[in-house]
């Protein structure tokens, strides 16, 4: 059998990897025509490239349909239940950055903790009958993260896209969403809770634990790997 | 492993056991609408529960328990003094594996409603679970929450303060967080503190606008009452530190119940307003010896069940297989006059009462040869 090395099938996602790739000799090739996901990489015998949509690469690890993949660490934490038993990191890339955060309207003042925010989660429940609502697509993360903060009176909706308009359509009154630059949260008339960090994404390597790993998908593994390593130490 | 078969015919055998002291046998559904669980436990009961969808009855959840269920079907009948008992499967779901932890197991439990007597129920619970449980040769450990709530609700400090601490009984990194703030023990946020400058010289209106569009559900009433509790707040004088450390002594409290109960009374000199809930102790513990219970055998621990048993506001108990400290409690309950309160729209329902796993109660009799 080969190694299947799952990498992002778009965008600046897959630019970036097949430039990481490349910059460390392994020169990934798409093969047959443009439209076709198929690649080779750095020519060693026994790798296959599958290309994937990133947000499908988590799954592909977790089931070990992939032997490595490359996608953010957002989602395989949001993803992937218990994820450090699933898979394994092998190298954070330095691209694809992305903070994953609590914002709330510019306008209130009196909040700038999620401290202030659980206390303006108890108020708003007395007032308007219901709780807190927070627009986010990263269920899992969010949920984890407000808990260990011991925020209550809130419920999570889910968004899918434009999250950062949820609260001005009125239908959210906080958003937890993916930001690199904070300009879409500033149009949006929003503020970056000051430890509203919940998690700091990258592109990474990561190895599948539940994949086969018989004679033929290791000797491929340890000649890529050796080959990344070698570039590490040089 | 006992097989399904057996872990059904010893719930069956436990639930006769409480049959036996006059309680009604009742079955809730297993499909329960999520709406009062969801409203109850937040966000958070989405990771412990099983959530599925029903096009015409909306979200519903695979019952994670039966104290809700049996508490809004009294409510339902409309109250009174009443005693139940049921059996059946709980379903849990797991975002990590826990070990020793099934998705899908047995409970079987016994729920008082009375408010006649509420020492004396609470004696009668814990003395049947007791009885139940002797030949497995378990750790008992209990405590009180409502110590913790009749020290806050004491606090010679502002309602906002003693609300903010009421509402975080159940979250004790939350509740710490609170006290250090309001004995003065933790930095004021950069942002807070330019804003509370802002608002002696500036209109809190202005403030706001300054700030940005005004958006979003949440008004900028609502904003401005809070700006003034925050304000109100920082003018408060701090609470004293020897008023935290003995809440620290109190809930540090891990001894039998007669030692604990010493302690107590000793921290009740200087924080009067515990004395109620210490008398209430005593009458327990008094009603417990009565029943037979040999307390000495009981650990008393004062921050029983803050994490685990939300709603629950008094007397809490739970037995575990020292051996097996991997395992779940084999039982485990309280006093929850919180819950009813919530489900009952206010109105005082006093209830206390308890679940056993039968499933754990056949596994530790087989490993003890029983």
């Amino acid at each position: 059998m080969t190694l299947k090395l799952g990498v992002p099938s778009k965008g600046r996602l897959m630019e970036k990897t097949f430039d990481w790739f490349g910059e460390r000799g392994l020169e990934i090739r798409r093969t047959g025509s443009d439209r076709e996901y198929a690649g080779s990489v750095g020519g060693i015998d026994g790798v296959d490239l599958v290309l994937l949509s990133a947000g499908e690469i988590p799954r592909e690890l977790q089931a070990g349909r992939i032997h490595l993949g490359v996608t953010g660490t957002d989602l395989v934490r949001e993803r992937i239940a218990g994820w450090e038993s699933r898979v394994e990191e092998l190298a954070r890339m330095g691209f694809g950055q992305a903070d994953l955060i609590i914002a709330v309207p510019r306008c209130w003042v009196d909040v700038d903790t999620v401290d202030d925010l659980d206390a303006a989660a108890a108020a708003f429940r007395r007032e308007h009958g219901h709780r807190l609502r927070i627009a986010t697509k990263y269920h899992r993360l969010v949920r984890e993260y407000l808990r260990d903060a011991g925020v209550a009176d809130y419920k999570l909706v889910d968004s899918q896209g434009a999250t950062e308009g949820t609260v001005k359509n009125l239908t959210a009154e906080a958003v937890a969403d993916i930001t690199s630059t904070g300009e879409t949260l500033r149009a949006n008339h929003l503020k970056i809770l000051s430890d509203g960090l919940i998690h700091r994404s990258q592109a990474t390597l990561f190895k599948s634990r539940a994949a086969l790993w018989e004679d033929a998908e290791r000797k491929a593994y340890r000649e890529l790997t050796g080959r990344l390593a070698s570039f590490r130490d040089s | 492993m006992p097989s399904k078969e057996q872990v059904r015919a010893e719930a069956a055998r436990l639930q006769d056991y409480f049959r036996g002291s006059g309680a009604q046998a009742v079955e809730p559904d297993i499909l329960q609408p999520a709406h009062a669980l969801l409203d109850l436990y937040g966000e958070d009961i989405r990771a412990r529960a099983y959530v599925t969808a029903d096009p015409l009855m909306g979200e519903q959840m695979l019952r994670p328990d039966f104290t809700v269920p049996v508490v809004q079907m009294h409510v339902a009948s409309g109250g009174g003094e009443a005693r139940y008992t049921y059996a059946g499967e709980v379903f849990r779901r797991q975002e990590v594996a826990e070990p020793g932890r099934s998705n899908e197991y047995f409970q079987v439990g016994m729920e008082i409603f009375d408010a006649e007597d509420p020492a004396e129920a609470e004696a009668e619970i814990f003395a049947r679970f007791t009885a139940a449980l002797a030949p497995l040769g378990l750790r008992a450990a209990m405590g009180d929450i409502g110590l913790l709530t009749a020290v806050v609700q004491g606090l010679e400090t502002s309602e906002a303060r003693r609300s903010a601490l009421m509402r975080h009984i159940w979250r004790p990194k939350r509740f710490r967080a609170l006290l250090d703030r309001y004995a003065g023990r933790s930095k004021v946020p950069t942002a807070r503190a330019t804003m509370l400058k802002r608002l002696q010289n500036e209109a809190p209106e202005e403030i706001i606008s300054d700030a940005g569009l005004i958006i979003g559900l949440r008004e900028p009433t609502e904003i401005i009452e809070r700006m003034r509790t925050l304000q109100a707040e920082a003018a408060e004088p701090p609470l004293s530190g020897h008023l935290v450390e003995m809440i620290d002594d109190l809930l540090d409290i891990r001894e039998t119940p007669a030692n604990a109960l010493d302690r107590l009374r000793d921290i009740a000199v200087d924080l009067p307003a515990l004395d109620m809930a210490v008398e209430r102790l005593e009458r327990r513990l008094e009603a417990m010896r009565s029943h037979g219970v040999d307390l000495d055998r009981v650990e008393f621990e004062a921050s029983y069940g803050r994490t685990t048993m939300e709603y629950y506001d008094g007397f809490v108990f739970g037995f575990y297989a020292g051996m097996y400290p991997h395992l779940p409690p084999v039982a485990s309950g309280g006093r929850y006059d919180a819950l009813t309160r919530v489900l009952a729209q206010g109105r005082e329902i006093p209830a206390v009462g308890g679940m056993i796993r039968p499933g754990l109660v056949l596994e530790l009799g087989q490993e003890g040869g029983l």
